[in-house]
């Protein structure tokens, strides 16, 4: 009755958006670092970084699809686990930097020596350890996910009021990292990185290699999202986003799902954070602040919510636009055509650019078939009401 | 005498004991008594005890605000009751377990109104219904059997929705998202029943045709509770009636004895 | 009348007798000490200090307040001594008599510490005769802060003629002071002192007992112990109270604008993002009003706030009705998107304001009668506080009224509580939408004027996300199903948050709801936490509605 699970989840348009990112992560890296400099096709470095920047983007706007576009979450704090996945990468590399800091101290931090830390910190231990970190930047955010959704899904905590609280959460981790004495760097927050497991942090390979590891990582987190929005559990997300009570009184526990989508949902924004400090070359307290993570919800409204591509390519073509209005004469205009942006697709596209295509498609399709038999065909589009409380 | 004192002395005879008092609580399969609730100072359930043998079919109706859909709220642990006693099987006290652990006990309900799940098709819909492993991980890595397409099917063909299975949910007429959802019900395969408004927006051949599938669903040894403003679908039925009324029971009987009461023409029926 | 001649009468003869007892002394020994003056010698003054001051002469004072700010002069030839007056007028001090100015051969007479405050003491004995019944209380201050023993006859002599009620509390505690420190006064006597400033209870009654000399007898040191703690926990008291009253001037500015966004929120069912703009445009609207009155026409400046707040409350609330006519009611029933799209609209108004007014701090002054304070028993009052706390109030009770009592607010009430019964009574529930929205937009516009006049200036965040997170924290504790649930909200949070400051003193120094100062970051975390786990138990706030209706 079920095909296979592979097969279940690469339909046509899986892969060959999986296709594409592939492509994409062994092409550029290679045009950068293969062809001579003065090359029309050659890739700069700096653009490697800023693909690499919009492709962790891409991952976060999938974490955020997940629990909004199929269960009718809106986390508008999910910059914190993305945040928290960064800072625990950014541990792992100022442990890295050792004694080649200003200060030259062997096992503090140049901030520490400068705030008269003594020793290090106990939750700095183990960051010197890559395994470590890499279990870190799953845990610390699976933890804070799993600790928040346990109090909020538990008491029925829902729309509104939920969206609120996550951006009440992600506020209170902005202060709390802001502050000297949390031992995170305080304001500057954690940067000057020197190398990665062994490799200079700055040379185009490692820039290259670490593009193409976040490609590796969006079709990762793509192919999770699709197994579980395929699997008989999406099916289930997608009743609690439409009729929660409903699904209660079917014997599912609600909460249950939540949990476990809010969870794998924020260690996929940590995975992203993690991808992202190295590329970037510091992780600061700003990644905390409220604004971030609506404006990542936003990349998955314009790309179109419930459709996995859809988040990924809303957060490339967004943050693209940002880019090119921002360092242009148009920047004091991009925070006014930001703001358009959130009421014209909440106004005009709330299915979002492929949602809109899909809808486009399938009712073509629905005419085709009735001129080609007069089968009952109402149009088959319906608009799942997505905010049911 | 002995037994008597062996009982006094032995805690864990005592403890058997009082369990078995307890099973004993009622024969009942849903067991109501002096149930209680208000919101904000507005009674909507004055003391109102129900009694449902196991296998029994009932047909419950009265004016709007008499408490029918507050009552079923109670059955199914969306509201909790400020007091009074609600038995599933003499054993299960309801007012303690919430609404997964009640449908897990096998009571199902259909909404008043019809609540399916609109941008999923009606295939699944029965498929989420089905009352199989309800764990996240089960659903996660679950990969279907024979047994779950077959019932599937069946229920498909007594709803007369099987041509229409792959089609969205959303897309059924008003009568047929009725009949979807008491599918639902059969793919859930509660022991008990409880069905608010089966036949609102239904025509009569439909109406008629709910009737029979509801017998047959009582005719499988299922305890039904209808709650039904139209008196010839009740009639139809043919069951114990009972009438509320502010939140209280105001006749039981049959639909003749019922109707002819004068309190109920009064408050319901009307003249 | 007759009572009016009567007193005439009794002054011209009080004051034949003073110039009878004044003219025999002119060639007496006050003649004499003043001449001393002269002699430009520490000890002939500090003996002319106490012969004059002693004399009852009533030229006294003036010669020796003028001795002590440096106004005395004496000719070391004449041996005649001047003095000049605080309005720059001199005389001859012994005898009163003008003088055209004092000679070039005339010096300041010298002091030294001790001869200063020998004066002193002697000003205080001095004036405790004053009879200006504030200068009499002064004067009796300052002898309970100097405690001078030698001034203690005079005193008793005062408090026996004292009629004035709040000048003989200051005499009895001037003398409970001296008795207290006076060496051989009896332990029954020190310790009722002790009583009498321990009823006085302020910051010098606290130093007087703690500076106590430590040889006294055992009893003494207890009641004086105890009655150091009464005063301390009574001057917490106190400081609450201070707190407690900035809480509630700056909190009432934050229930205004929690007020207006219950209102809107009951139009659309989400909290309007963009709410916090609204405040900031009132605020801006103030700037404007004042810039054009200080350029055009600055007598009017006294004025600019009652201009400024009606204003800010068309301009928010215009700016508010078209808001909700081109964009929130396409968004009915879509919660979550009505966020994202207020969300959007704040990034736009912000943007706007910062392209209008630039990036910087602008000024706004207070009118003349909001400047100032007063003090209430310990409390610091500002004026500017209090009228804002009336303003406040003001506001709230016009807007309950209009629910109340007129057309426009009953549909207003039927159309928040249910949209599709209002309108199928034929309510036009879109215009009351745009209305009701127009209308808490508008409050956080006087929100927003009142705003500045809590601080000299306005800026892009004025009311910026924590402000907005207060007031929506207000919200949710409130809940907002009732008007008054946002009243109950902010009340609960400003207790919260005093707790929280009493808590860990060292984050939270700066009192409740006060400008934040660097290093307050812990307990507003702790709040958020506390929301965060305060909305578990209680969803809809903490006033909700109950039942099946609100059910969504």
């Amino acid at each position: 009755m079920t095909p296979h699970f592979l097969t279940r989840t690469l339909d046509r348009s899986a892969t060959i958006f999986i296709l594409i990112v592939a492509a994409v992560g062994i092409v550029l890296p290679l045009l950068n670092l293969l062809l001579p400099a003065d090359s029309p096709l050659q890739v700069p470095t700096y653009l490697i970084s800023l693909f690499g920047k919009y492709v962790c983007y891409a991952i976060l706007a999938l974490s955020i699809d997940l629990i909004w576009g199929y269960c009718g979450i809106l986390s508008l704090g999910h910059g914190a686990f993305f945040a928290l996945g960064g800072y625990a990468m950014g541990m792992y590399l100022m442990r890295q930097i050792g004694s080649r800091g200003v200060y030259g101290n062997p096992v503090l931090p140049d901030f520490m020596v400068f705030l008269n830390y003594k020793e290090l910190p106990w939750y700095w231990y183990g960051f010197d350890m890559f395994w470590f970190a890499a279990l870190m930047v799953l845990l610390a955010p699976g933890l804070l996910a799993f600790g928040f959704g346990w109090l909020a899904f538990r008491s029925r905590v829902t729309g509104v009021y939920l969206s609120i609280i996550t951006q009440a959460m992600t506020y209170a981790l902005l202060l709390a990292f802001f502050r000297n004495d949390f031992g995170f760097g305080g304001n500057n927050g954690l940067t000057d990185f020197k190398d990665i497991l062994g490799f200079n942090i700055q040379a185009d390979g490692t820039r290259a290699a670490l593009f193409a590891l976040s490609c590796l990582g969006l079709i990762g987190a793509f192919m999770i999202c699709r197994f579980i929005v395929t699997s008989k559990l999406g099916k289930v997300l997608i009743a609690v986003r439409d009729a929660e009570s409903r699904t209660r009184f079917l014997g599912y526990r609600v909460e249950s799902y939540k949990l476990f989508v809010f969870t794998l949902s924020a260690c996929m924004a940590g995975v992203a954070g993690a991808l992202y400090v190295p590329q970037v070359g510091i992780i600061n307290p700003g990644e905390f602040a409220p604004g971030n993570s609506i404006e990542a919800v936003i990349w998955v409204a314009v790309g179109g919510r419930g459709t996995l591509v859809g988040a990924a390519l809303g957060a490339v073509v967004v943050n693209y636009a940002k880019t090119v209005f921002t360092s242009g004469a148009l920047a004091p205009y991009w925070l006014f055509m930001l703001g358009a942006l959130f009421i014209l697709v909440t106004l005009l596209l709330p299915k979002g650019i492929i949602g809109t295509v899909n809808a486009w498609l399938d009712g073509r399709k629905a005419r085709d078939n009735a001129n080609a038999d007069s089968a009952e065909a109402e149009d088959g589009i319906i608009k799942p009401d997505l905010e049911k409380a | 005498m002995v037994a008597a004192e062996l009982t006094a002395i032995d805690p864990q005879v005592a403890a058997r004991e009082a369990e078995a008092r307890q099973k004993r609580i009622t024969s009942a399969q849903l067991y109501l008594d002096g149930v209680h609730v208000s919101f904000d100072g507005f009674h909507a359930i004055n003391n109102l005890s129900m009694v449902l043998a196991p296998g029994e079919m009932r047909a419950i109706i009265g004016p709007n605000g008499a408490g029918k859909t507050t009552m079923m709220d109670i059955i199914t642990g969306k509201t909790k009751p400020d007091e009074g006693d609600v038995y599933f099987d003499g054993t299960h006290d309801l007012t303690l377990l919430d609404e997964t652990e009640i449908a897990k006990l096998g009571i199902g309900r259909k909404f008043q109104k019809p609540t399916v799940f609109e941008s999923q098709t009606i295939q699944d819909n029965l498929l989420l219904a089905l009352n199989v492993d309800h764990s996240v991980r089960g659903t996660l890595f679950w990969r279907g059997s024979r047994g779950e397409a077959e019932r599937i099917d069946r229920v498909l063909e007594t709803i007369r929705l099987t041509d229409a299975r792959d089609s969205l949910a959303g897309n059924l007429s008003h009568g047929q998202k009725q009949w979807l959802e008491i599918g639902m019900l059969l793919a859930q395969d509660p022991k008990v029943l409880l069905v608010d408004e089966p036949v609102a927006g239904m025509t009569d051949v439909e109406t008629h045709q709910t009737a029979e599938l509801l017998k047959a669903i009582n005719r499988d040894n299922k305890t039904v509770m209808v709650v039904e403003h139209d008196m010839t679908f009740v009639r139809e039925l043919g069951v114990k009636v009972t009438c509320l009324h502010e939140g209280t029971v105001l006749a039981e009987g049959t639909i003749d004895d019922v109707s002819q009461n004068d309190r109920v023409v009064e408050v319901y029926l009307g003249r | 009348m007759n009572y009016f001649f009567e007193r005439c009468r009794a002054i011209a003869l009080a004051c034949l007798l003073l110039a009878a007892t004044a003219i025999p002394a002119l060639a007496g020994p006050f003649e004499d000490a003043i001449a001393k003056f002269a002699n430009d010698d520490f000890s002939d003054t500090d003996e002319a200090v106490g012969i004059i001051a002693s004399s009852g002469n009533p030229q006294a004072f003036a010669i020796i307040s003028a001795l002590q700010e440096g106004r005395l002069f004496a000719d070391p030839d004449s041996k005649k001594v001047y003095l000049t007056g605080t309005d720059g007028k001199s005389a001859d001090a012994a005898t009163g008599a003008a003088v055209a100015e004092v000679p070039a051969s005339a010096a300041a007479v010298r002091l030294n510490n001790r001869l200063r405050r020998n004066i002193e003491s002697a000003l205080g004995g001095l004036t405790l005769m004053s009879p200006d019944p504030a200068k009499r209380i002064a004067s009796a201050q300052s002898v309970f802060k100097s405690h001078e023993a030698a001034l203690l006859p005079v005193i008793d002599a005062a408090l026996e003629k004292e009629t004035n009620k709040a000048a003989r509390t200051a005499f009895a505690e001037a003398r409970a002071a001296i008795l207290l420190y006076k060496e051989d006064a009896t332990e029954a006597e020190k310790i009722e002192s002790i009583a009498i400033i321990k009823s006085r209870g302020d910051q010098d009654a606290l130093a007087l007992l703690t500076s106590l000399p430590p040889d006294q007898t055992l009893g003494v040191t207890r009641t004086a112990a105890s009655a150091i703690t009464a005063i301390k926990s009574r001057q917490t008291l106190w400081s609450i109270s201070q707190n407690a009253w900035y809480g509630l001037s700056l909190g009432s500015v934050l229930l205004l604008a929690a007020i207006g966004l219950a209102i809107t929120f009951g139009v659309m069912g989400v909290i309007n993002m963009a709410h916090g703009e609204m405040v900031m445009i009132g605020a801006y609207v103030t700037f404007v009003v004042q810039d054009v009155i200080r350029t055009s026409y600055p007598g009017l400046f006294d004025y600019s706030l009652l201009m400024a707040v009606p204003l800010a409350f068309l301009v928010a609330g215009i700016l508010g009705i078209i808001i909700e006519r081109t964009i929130i009611r396409f968004l009915y029933g879509r919660p979550l998107e009505t966020l994202l799209a207020t969300w959007g609209l704040s990034l736009v108004l912000q943007q706007a304001v910062r392209t209008m007014f630039g990036p910087t701090n602008r000024e706004v002054g207070n009118p003349s009668w909001m400047s100032g304070a007063f003090e209430l028993g310990q409390i610091t009052i500002t004026y500017n506080r209090l009228w804002i706390l009336c303003f406040t109030l003001a506001v709230f009770v016009i807007l309950l009224a209009m629910l109340r009592y007129t057309s426009m607010g009953l549909e207003m009430r039927a159309v928040t509580q249910n949209r599709r019964m209002a309108a199928s009574m034929g309510i036009a529930t879109s215009r009351v939408d745009a209305l009701t929205f127009g209308l808490g937009s508008g409050i956080a516009g006087i929100a927003g004027a009142l705003f500045t006049q809590t601080n000299a200036y306005v800026t892009l965040t004025v009311f910026d996300f924590e402000n907005s997170a207060k007031v929506m924290v207000m919200l949710i504790l409130g809940g907002t199903g009732r008007l008054y649930g946002a009243f109950l909200g902010a009340a609960v949070y400003m207790v919260l948050e005093d707790y929280f400051s009493k808590l860990s003193p060292t984050f939270w120094q700066f009192g409740i709801g006060l400008e934040p100062v660097a290093g307050a970051v812990l307990g507003k975390i702790a709040i958020l936490v506390l929301i965060i786990l305060f909305i578990q138990k209680r969803p809809r706030g903490l006033f909700a509605l109950k039942g099946r209706a609100i059910e969504a």
